[in-house]
């Protein structure tokens, strides 16, 4: 037994070191996803007995207004999410100075990532306030009437993803601040002789070298808008009338509410949120094997 | 550097920005010192709608004592800390190991499981939900703090796996290398020679998993229900129900939900950002 082991220990030990951590993830992530994809083909309440029903669950979603809502709300938070990377960007061109206390401000401007975004839904719910709100009193201020936007179905969505934003934009400055500490200095100075400055030396000589900032950038913003639910259930939850529910958010509605416990239905919504991110996912794996290829 | 030296431009420039600075930070932070300064207002400025006056009395203390004494909100902040640290210790501990097999050892299925953690680590939390939730009630956990640490980390191993196996990756192999040549094991190795090395990503990830797992409150909702589980995200959603318009208590809980994860920012600041670049923006 113990030649054994001395023999193949190099063999061995990684499956060794491995084991428990496969093991957990195994049990917690990977089979649950299998096992939501064979949910989604049955009508389940969670208790009772599951009913096989085939793919009548994604049928019943292809008529769905609700779903679709939830898609379109998806597919408007995917894209302004994504302004967090520019905002991000120019917040972090903005302090990468060396003026005195700047590590401070950096700090202070990176804290709405650090808070829970239970507590950024209740700070921006407030900040909505059609009575009292921040945003109304600056509306009325400059002349417009005041808009109640959680209440409302055309800008309810739009609110709540301005307050993502706010954390999300902190997150992304975060990513060029110490993108912008590995510019090369000699590459500058170089442009800079060469008459280059303002926009066009942030294009074509420091862009580049913030690409890995940017593509990593772009990963938590992407996965950041998929997952959105928490704002959303904080928020508004879901309302005015399921105007501002998202994927994620319907999925749970569907699952486990008040409007009973449709197992087999919400798991269906969570596979099609799942093939979504599955594209992102892929993507992400075959740079990560490229780069590896390359090293 | 860019963009320009603030201290080589014009002098107009100069003061410009050193005005603008702290302006920009007011306004940024601006939703947030709104709470603040409403957590220490009296229950008398709420109901007349001084929000944004001069508060008629400073009311720190009493609406801080308040909460602690007339809601759970002591409860759930233990909560949190029943679920934060036995996660962040898990799941480092666990992807210590994963790390280590995955940036050490060449083997055949070497790259396909890395791709399972980080794939894993990226899926949306609604395809894990029903079957996890089932899983825990079937094992007799759902809720309970320790079955929501569970789950969390099992989750959190495969961002944490992502990390420190890029980590370990870029240490001097000749160390390890050297220590095989002297005959030691391979368990040794990991204990002796790589583990006193990975300090400082242990740091890093340790920060980075407590404010995640403080912050959750999806599974939060998922796992737990009622004081005596659940955890302060949840905890404040359910406060702020029974607390119609007692904004001064909503924002006084809002900001001790988010204390500890500030304080951990503060105090460990070089750590978490070097955590959420994911190492790969040194």
């Amino acid at each position: 037994m113990k030649t054994y082991w001395k023999k193949n220990q190099q063999r061995l030990a990684p499956w060794l070191f491995l084991a428990p951590g496969i093991a957990m993830f195994a049990i917690y992530v990977i089979i649950p996803i299998f096992q939501s994809m064979s949910i989604s083909l049955y009508a389940w309440d969670g208790l009772g007995e599951k009913e096989y029903v085939g793919l009548s669950n994604y049928v019943e979603l292809m008529d769905d207004d609700a779903f679709y809502t939830s898609l379109k709300n998806n597919v408007i938070w995917l894209v302004l999410y994504m302004l967090a990377i520019p905002a991000g960007l120019f917040v972090a061109l903005f302090l990468n100075q060396t003026v005195r206390g700047i590590r401070i401000y950096k700090s202070l401007f990176f804290f709405p990532f650090v808070i829970s975004q239970v507590v950024v839904g209740l700070v921006f719910s407030w900040f909505y306030d059609p009575n009292f709100g921040l945003l109304n009193i600056a509306l009325q201020a400059i002349g417009f009437d005041p808009i109640a936007v959680l209440a409302d179905e055309d800008w309810v969505t739009y609110g709540i993803i301005a307050a993502g934003l706010w954390p999300q934009t902190a997150y992304c400055m975060i990513l060029y601040l110490t993108g912008l500490n590995a510019v090369d200095p000699e590459q500058i100075e170089a442009a800079r002789l060469d008459n280059a400055k303002g926009f066009k030396m942030l294009w074509y000589v420091v862009l580049p070298q913030l690409k890995p900032a940017t593509f990593i950038a772009m990963v938590v913003t992407v996965i950041g808008a998929l997952r959105s639910f928490d704002l959303i259930s904080i928020m508004t939850d879901g309302g005015p009338w399921g105007s501002s529910r998202v994927l994620a958010f319907y999925m749970y509605e569907q699952a486990f509410s008040e409007y009973g416990f449709r197992m087999g239905y919400g798991a269906a919504i969570a596979v099609v949120l799942f093939l979504i991110m599955m594209v992102y996912i892929t993507a992400f794996l075959v740079k990560m094997y490229r780069d590896e290829r390359g090293l | 550097m860019f963009p320009t030296p603030i201290e080589k431009t014009s002098t107009a420039s100069q003061t410009f920005y050193k005005i603008a600075l702290p302006i920009a930070l007011i306004v940024w932070l601006l939703p947030l010192l709104a709470v603040a300064l409403t957590s220490i207002r009296s229950a008398g400025d709420i109901t007349a709608g001084n929000y944004w006056g001069w508060p008629t009395s400073f009311n720190l203390l009493e609406n801080y004592t308040a909460i602690f004494e007339n809601t759970p909100i002591g409860k759930y902040i233990l909560n949190s800390f029943k679920v934060t640290i036995p996660t962040v210790i898990g799941a480092v501990a666990l992807s210590c190991m994963t790390g280590f097999a995955l940036g050490v050892y060449r083997f055949k299925s070497n790259l396909p499981v890395f791709f399972m953690f980080v794939a894993g680590n990226f899926v949306p939390f609604q395809i894990l939900m029903v079957p996890v939730r089932d899983l825990s009630l079937n094992l007799g956990i759902y809720n309970t703090t320790m079955g929501l640490a569970l789950f969390h980390i099992a989750f959190q191993t495969g961002f944490c796996t992502l990390f420190m196996r890029n980590f370990i990756k870029a240490m001097p192999y000749a160390l390890i290398e050297a220590a095989r040549v002297e005959g030691v094991s391979e368990i040794k190795i990991f204990w002796y020679v790589v583990m006193p090395l990975m300090k400082p990503a242990i740091a890093a990830l340790s920060v980075l998993i407590f404010t995640f797992i403080w912050n959750d409150y999806f599974w939060a909702t998922v796992l737990t229900q009622g004081a005596d589980t659940q955890p302060i995200t949840a905890g404040l959603y359910s406060l702020n129900g029974q607390w119609v318009a007692a904004w001064h208590l909503v924002s006084a809980g809002s900001i001790v939900a988010a204390m500890p994860p500030v304080l951990m920012f503060f105090l460990m600041q070089k750590h978490f950002i070097a955590g959420l670049t994911l190492g790969a923006v040194k």
